[in-house]
């Protein structure tokens, strides 16, 4: 009896193996097998396209969503549901869209589903997560109407007057206009996002409303279509939709597996039991190249990296300070051991995605030259203690402590790494005033120009400019730039202000993001683009 | 007549301890409710995590999920949601009672077959080593014993899933949200080395402390078998403090495995309150305590009653 315990447990495993390969192979049995791909995500937020700006959810939707735009090689938009995009003063942009697009449903694609769709949006009472891509169109104020005594005050803001952005206009079924508040060289650019996708007349329970179960079966215009639903915290489905006029993806489906821990997505992957995954954790890059060999791949994506000089704290206001403890920071020394080269060192102010990125604009800021730092710091009189505060929940603790040991030894100065439990309890030191030192921030573009960074980053009140840099001359540049004529002079404009920057030193940029990922044997051309999505389009079975 | 009087002894204390529990159940999700309240700082841009958040959605949220609200008025919306049955809606906006609807027959899966796991092999051994107290499998299951109890299972999960796993492919590397029981299998094991260590040693403890008793000499003098002596005497007196470990550790098991449904994939118990206190969002958390906090007070009372049918001499006062 004892001699069968092996072969029953082998009969077992072959049985769930066998099981397994039905599961990812579609299971079904009539005809040609379908090939379906596998990913590991985690569990989206949401699956409204408005309200969808993290990437779990981004990833799905980018299957069942087709874009107005997409981007080539060098970040410049490509038309996709769109025939034109045209504006004569980049202020009144009108959007012809390609005829023969359908939703799943069999709807056809029209200038409405646009319109519907982003009114909705803009909406403020619904709360989209994704609202202020928005906020340039005509009309956005009215809709976000501010709330009288602040936020925390009782009164309740007031009820917009009306639930349609004003600058949003039909001009027939396939043509629509968008009128800025304010011109904006990059707005084709800004409307490959992911808020921007239509939805159908199917989605609406009434005008303005949508109906209530809509995420858990979107209907979209994208190559694929959802299988059943999304099954929360298991996985969601998505098959080839055959009535997509575009380019046809050359696999049948993907099965979305939904992961808590990016861990265990690689253990599957290990184990053959999932096709592809996105990010594979630092934890199993010491031996994922020797376990995947040439299936483990790298490619570059817009996460920067990097500590800002809260402004309230007279220690660092001298320039002379930021830039010494930039130059006592060996970037690279700490991204090949403690990233194994899964980032890259930054010495600009903008992610190497974006079209109008310079190696090195930061020029001997970011240059590591311990000498000559400890010197200017010492001659500025900078401060005894430097403090970097970070998020633990990120795994931020090792580079943040190595960094430290490194401005200890160059700089001759005590400093320490202090972890807050979550990002928002770091903000809300911040907001306080808190002497919180040097503060840890990341920033994952979300359409690919140079204003993406150079706006919410540094601009005076940009939406993630929490160390409260402010000039006037950058903000005029970055302005100016995005009233330029064409996106070629805007980049010239924005490389100036990204050239003050180099100046004043507001923050250190310390990394660019990699996309570090790894897949089976069964499919090729696996790509992950800088948005960290898999390029569906491209993935081909391997044999 | 001593029946009736023992029966209604039982009924008694039966009730009086529901009425207890019904106490332990208001205060214990008070106090995690508090709890949660005095740790939330910003649930709103703890889900947005790192983006910015813009003023017009905080302020739609915040008055979707009355975040601004005071405590007590909190709780109370709460609680009159609870009575009714409805847990309300996690932070993400999804049916809380559909996300215990899944989590929960998963974990219980998951908690019983650790527990009939480590009951099996814990008690087996237990006892064996208890009766051959000295002997060689005596010493081994001291060692092993020791090793389990300093392995935490932050290693010996990952540990097992890459040996098991990956390497010889025994048993999936992941269990996924509908596992059967061979999936579950691995990560059962894993859960049950929590226990198994405690459970020998409580085993053979109570084995031989039993076997020295003067009803065990009694019984031997009078001339039973040693099957029947330890068959029936020593174990059924031996497994009473068991029972009390297991019927706590059954509770244990479903609230700690956290690490071991990360590491297997499982989405349960252990995985949503991890996951709502990182988002800092009350209603999730207390939604699922309140339900342990229910698994806890009747396997106490099981436990508790079953005493008085492994030893008779037990009284309910």
């Amino acid at each position: 009896m004892r001699g069968h315990f092996p072969l029953k447990m082998a009969v077992g495993a072959t049985a769930i193996m066998l099981l397994a390969a039905g599961c990812s192979g579609g299971g079904d049995d009539a005809g040609d097998e379908a090939f379906v791909v596998s990913i590991g995500i985690g569990e989206p937020q949401h699956l409204i396209p408005s309200n969808t700006t993290e990437s779990n959810g981004a990833e799905v939707l980018a299957a069942l969503y087709t874009p107005l735009v997409d981007f080539d090689a060098n970040n410049n938009p490509v038309l996709v549901a769109a025939e034109s995009i045209e504006s004569p003063d980049n202020k009144v942009w009108t959007i012809k869209l390609k005829d023969g697009y359908t939703f799943h449903n069999g709807e056809k694609v029209t200038a409405d589903n646009y319109i519907n769709a982003w009114n909705h949006a803009a909406y403020g009472p619904n709360g989209m997560g994704g609202s202020y891509f928005f906020a340039r169109i005509q009309g956005y104020d009215e809709l976000n109407p501010k709330d009288p005594d602040g936020e925390d005050g009782p009164q309740k803001p007031p009820t917009p007057p009306t639930n349609k952005l004003s600058g949003l206009a039909k001009v027939d079924d396939l043509t629509f206009t968008v009128t800025l508040k304010e011109p904006f060289s990059g707005w084709r650019s800004v409307m490959g996002y992911t808020v921007f996708y239509p939805l159908p007349n199917a989605a609406w329970a009434s005008d303005g409303v949508l109906k209530e179960d809509f995420e858990q079966a979107p209907i979209g215009n994208g190559p694929f279509k959802i299988k059943g639903k999304w099954e929360h915290d298991s996985k969601i489905e998505v098959e080839k939709y055959d009535a997509y006029p575009g380019e046809k993806p050359k696999i049948d489906g993907v099965l979305y597996k939904i992961y808590q821990d990016q861990q265990a997505q690689y253990a599957d992957l290990s184990s053959g039991a999932l096709d592809i995954v996105t990010q594979i954790p630092i934890e199993n890059l010491a031996s994922a190249p020797t376990d995947l060999g040439d299936r483990f791949k790298t490619s570059p994506n817009s996460v920067f990296q990097f500590v800002g000089f809260p402004t309230f704290l007279e220690q660092y206001s001298k320039v002379e300070v930021r830039k010494a403890i930039s130059m006592a920071i060996n970037r690279k020394e700490i991204t090949d051991s403690i990233f194994r080269g899964s980032q890259t060192p930054a010495t600009s102010f903008v992610s190497p995605a974006v079209a109008g990125y310079r190696e090195n604009s930061c020029g001997e800021a970011c240059t590591y030259d311990p000498a000559k730092a400890k010197a200017m710091y010492e001659a500025a009189g900078g401060p005894k203690q430097i403090k970097i505060t970070y998020n633990v929940d990120g795994g931020h603790k090792a580079w943040v402590d190595a960094t430290c040991n490194q401005l200890k030894t160059n700089l001759g100065v005590d400093c320490v790494g202090v972890g807050e439990p979550k990002f928002a309890d770091l903000l809300t030191k911040v907001e306080k005033k808190e002497d919180v030192g040097l503060i840890r921030m990341g920033w994952l573009m979300d359409y690919p120009l140079m204003e993406n960074y150079l706006g919410p980053l540094y601009g005076t009140g940009g939406s993630s400019n929490y160390y409260g840099y402010s000039n006037p001359e950058f903000d005029n540049l970055v302005k100016q730039g995005s009233a330029a004529k064409t996106p070629e002079e805007a980049i010239k404009i924005w490389q100036q202000a990204e050239d003050i920057l180099a100046r004043d030193m507001p923050v250190i940029p310390l990394r660019h993001g990699q996309n570090v990922f790894g897949h089976s044997e069964r499919v090729k051309n696996v790509e992950v683009d800088k948005y960290t999505k898999v390029e569906l389009l491209k993935l081909e079975p391997a044999s | 007549m001593l029946d009736s009087q023992r029966t209604w002894e039982m009924f008694r204390y039966f009730v009086r301890r529901v009425l207890q529990g019904v106490l332990t159940f208001f205060g214990a999700t008070f106090i995690v409710y508090a709890l949660m309240f005095a740790n939330q700082t910003d649930p709103l841009q703890t889900l947005a995590g790192e983006r910015p958040l813009p003023e017009n959605v905080r302020q739609a949220l915040t008055e979707r999920y009355h975040l601004d609200d005071p405590f007590i008025v909190q709780y109370g919306h709460y609680m009159r949601g609870l009575l009714t049955g409805d847990f309300g809606i996690s932070l993400t906006n999804r049916s809380i009672k559909e996300m215990m609807e899944q989590a929960w027959p998963v974990t219980v899966r998951l908690a019983l077959l650790a527990i009939v796991i480590a009951v099996l092999i814990s008690v087996t051994s237990g006892i064996i080593s208890g009766i051959r107290r000295g002997g060689p499998f005596d010493t081994v299951t001291l060692i092993i014993t020791l090793i389990l109890l300093a392995l935490p299972i932050v290693v010996l999960a990952p540990l097992a899933q890459l040996f098991f796993g990956v390497q010889l492919k025994w048993f999936p590397a992941t269990a996924g949200a509908d596992p059967g029981v061979y999936q579950l299998l691995l990560p059962a094991a894993v859960l049950a080395t929590l226990v198994m260590a405690t459970e020998i040693r409580v085993t053979r403890a109570s084995v031989a402390e039993n076997l020295r008793s003067d009803y065990v000499r009694t019984a031997r003098a009078k001339g039973l078998s040693k099957r029947r002596v330890i068959g029936v005497h020593v174990l059924r007196n031996s497994l009473i403090p068991v029972i009390t470990l297991i019927g706590l550790d059954l509770g244990n098991l479903m609230a700690g495995a956290i690490v071991t449904e990360g590491v297997f994939n499982i989405p349960g118990v252990g995985f949503n309150l991890f996951r709502g206190i990182r988002t800092e969002d009350g209603p999730l958390v207390v939604g699922f305590v309140s339900i342990l906090v229910i698994v806890f007070i009747v396997v106490n009372l099981v436990v508790d009653l079953l005493y008085a049918v492994l030893d008779p001499r037990i009284r309910y006062e």
